[in-house]
């Protein structure tokens, strides 16, 4: 009778553990998929594009030509300046919106506000993140447009300052939920010290916490940066979709990502204009790798110390 | 905006397995549903929809699933076989033609369905009337010179500045590639137009925005915009966008609208598009706002 029991323990005991593998084997495999994707991508997009690269890129005129005529009948030209211009200058105008706000929100959640004010705040910056871009390409495109032409007196309300007022909504949340992650992982005793040190809250926040979690949120910031480069829908509708490199906050621009989703569906397959539109994806791939390894980096930074 | 461009509309609802419509032969019993694949110019996808809905009063067990995108998404699709007609408002080019036979084995064929004009239109607020088509293509071309209201020569009272915006379409559109052809000689657009990626949008933009210019079909007029009257050349009449002009051929910029299958249509894709060139789809045409096709050319 007890051998069974002992017997039927072990059984339990070793089902108990094979399924410990089998998990274990699973979540591994998870992990490992995400690279396994990131790759697969990075793959796909240098095939489709790697012809463009070798036979037809003349490095000169894209990267330093506004000309983008894909489809031009006399004469095609594939010159990626202006959409890189226009790219920059949304995401550059949405950051200087958004940071500003963003960390200021981050700051005021993690150190001033309190209780339900708090809950309320977090939930409601956090409701932010999820409302769909094409959404937000809607608000561009109905209610800042107008908005833009009586407040500016601007002929057209699709320009650089409607993309970037979107941007910087959409790249809000991101900024806030991280840099206040940042704050509150700066220990308490810097705090208590400062204060008894006789420092206004102010100061608090001002001399201590900042510098102690720089990292954390510059962090922050790159991170909604590369939300910024990546969005494609909410842009397309908001920035008037014009090739043209923009001398004011008031020019209609193009950016990157527009035109790879607004060209991809008409671009034959294998085609030239098809091929740089892959190349495009490079350039993209680049510049946000690029990001988000720097912002993966200053993380590293923050957890060294 | 999307909305019109993206949405697959899917006609009719019913029972039974849909079975691709290509590969004709009307085979299958009387209940059996049968899918037609439609895809293709925006500006013909409020009338491929309504072409949908009255077919399925004639025939409820033909479904037509029907997505925009512009002729040449349409016309890209017809080359990878994946839709059974592709709606275009340009003619199909030698190249892509050859890729479609050399892709599926067969040649496209065109069918003309319903006519349209390109209107160019300006905001109400404009006092210009009629244009001529060197000055639109002075503001539209690469090497046009035309930036300011005051080089046509008029003063748009609600446009500070005097800036011509120009709303132009993305090149998968076949109004962009037809406009481009007939109106630019096939020289290039200035860059720095706003690129919309509907005729509706054009419509809106034009119809929001005193100091705009815009160019659309004839079926997305609206009271908003105002279309001006066209003359062929500079100091010769103009006419206005009309059925009449149209067909008579006065009016500068109008086209024919095609549908092209692969291969001459059979079974239910031919019924159909028998049915669209009946009177009962030719009245759809007109309810839809473009122009019928003239009695003596629908024979081919």
């Amino acid at each position: 009778m007890s051998s069974r029991r002992v017997a039927r323990a072990g059984l339990r005991l070793r089902t108990e553990r094979l399924l410990e593998v089998a998990i274990e084997v699973v979540i591994r495999l998870c992990g490992v998929s995400a690279i396994l994707f990131v790759v697969a991508i990075f793959l796909f997009i240098f095939r489709e594009g790697k012809d463009f690269v070798l036979d037809s890129l003349k490095p000169g005129e894209f990267f330093l030509s506004p000309e983008w005529y894909p489809d031009s009948v006399e004469h095609k030209r594939y010159g990626t300046l202006a959409l890189v211009a226009g790219t920059a200058s949304v995401t550059i105008l949405a950051m200087l919106i958004a940071v500003p706000f963003g960390l200021g929100a981050a700051i005021y959640v993690a150190e001033f506000s309190s209780g339900r004010t708090r809950e309320v705040l977090k939930v409601v910056i956090e409701l932010l993140a999820a409302i769909p871009s094409v959404v937000w390409g809607f608000i561009g495109m109905l209610i800042l447009n107008p908005l833009i032409i009586q407040l500016f007196d601007a002929p057209v309300g699709l320009n650089v300052l409607n993309g970037a007022l979107i941007l910087a909504l959409m790249s809000v949340p991101v900024i806030v939920s991280i840099g206040e992650d940042a704050l509150k992982a700066v220990p308490d005793s810097y705090r208590e010290a400062a204060e008894a040190l006789g420092a206004t809250r102010w100061q608090v926040v001002y001399r201590v916490l900042l510098p102690a979690a720089r990292s954390g949120l510059l962090a922050a910031v790159l991170l909604g940066v590369g939300r910024a480069i990546g969005e494609t829908m909410a842009v397309l509708m908001s920035t008037g979709h014009a090739v043209k490199i923009p001398t004011s906050p008031l020019d209609s621009v193009r950016t990157l990502t527009a035109t790879i989703a607004a060209e991809l569906g008409e671009a034959p397959r294998g085609s030239e204009h098809y091929r740089a539109l892959f190349t495009i994806g490079m350039l993209l791939f680049v510049i946000t790798f690029v990001v988000n390894l720097t912002a993966d980096l200053v993380i590293k930074g923050v957890r060294r110390r | 905006m999307k909305a019109t461009a993206i949405a697959l509309i899917l006609v009719a609802a019913g029972c039974g397995k849909p079975r691709q419509g290509a590969g004709g032969g009307g085979g299958g019993g009387a209940n059996e549903r049968v899918m037609i694949q439609n895809k293709g110019s925006d500006t013909m996808v409020n009338l491929a929809q309504a072409w949908a809905e009255g077919y399925r009063a004639v025939k409820p067990n033909v479904g037509v699933a029907i997505s925009g995108g512009g002729s040449g998404t349409g016309i890209a699709a017809l080359i990878n076989g994946t839709v059974d007609i592709a709606n275009a408002s340009r003619d199909l080019e030698p190249r892509e033609a050859d890729l479609a036979k050399k892709n599926t084995g067969k040649d496209p064929v065109r069918h003309v369905v319903a006519l349209d004009a390109i209107a160019v239109i300006v905001h109400p607020s404009n006092p210009l009337a009629e244009i001529a088509l060197a000055q639109v293509a002075c503001i539209y071309g690469a090497d046009g010179t035309c930036a300011k209201w005051s080089d046509l020569n008029v003063e748009v009272p609600a446009c500070s500045g005097q800036e011509i915006v120009r709303a132009s379409r993305q090149n998968n559109s076949g109004t962009y590639h037809y406009f481009r052809e007939v109106v630019l000689g096939k020289k290039d657009f200035r860059l720095g137009s706003r690129d919309m990626n509907g005729s509706k949008e054009v419509t809106d933009l034009v119809a929001h925005t005193p100091c705009a210019i815009g160019y659309t079909g004839l079926g997305y007029l609206t009271p908003g915009v105002k279309a001006l009257c066209i003359a062929a050349e500079p100091g010769k009449p103009c006419s206005q966008p009309t059925k009449q002009s149209a067909i008579s051929g006065e009016y500068a910029i109008a086209r024919d609208l095609y549908m092209y299958t692969l291969g001459p249509p059979q079974g239910t894709v031919r019924g159909y598009l028998d049915w669209i060139l009946s009177e009962a789809g030719q009245a759809a045409v007109e309810q839809a706002g473009y122009i019928p096709v003239p009695r003596e050319r629908r024979g081919k």
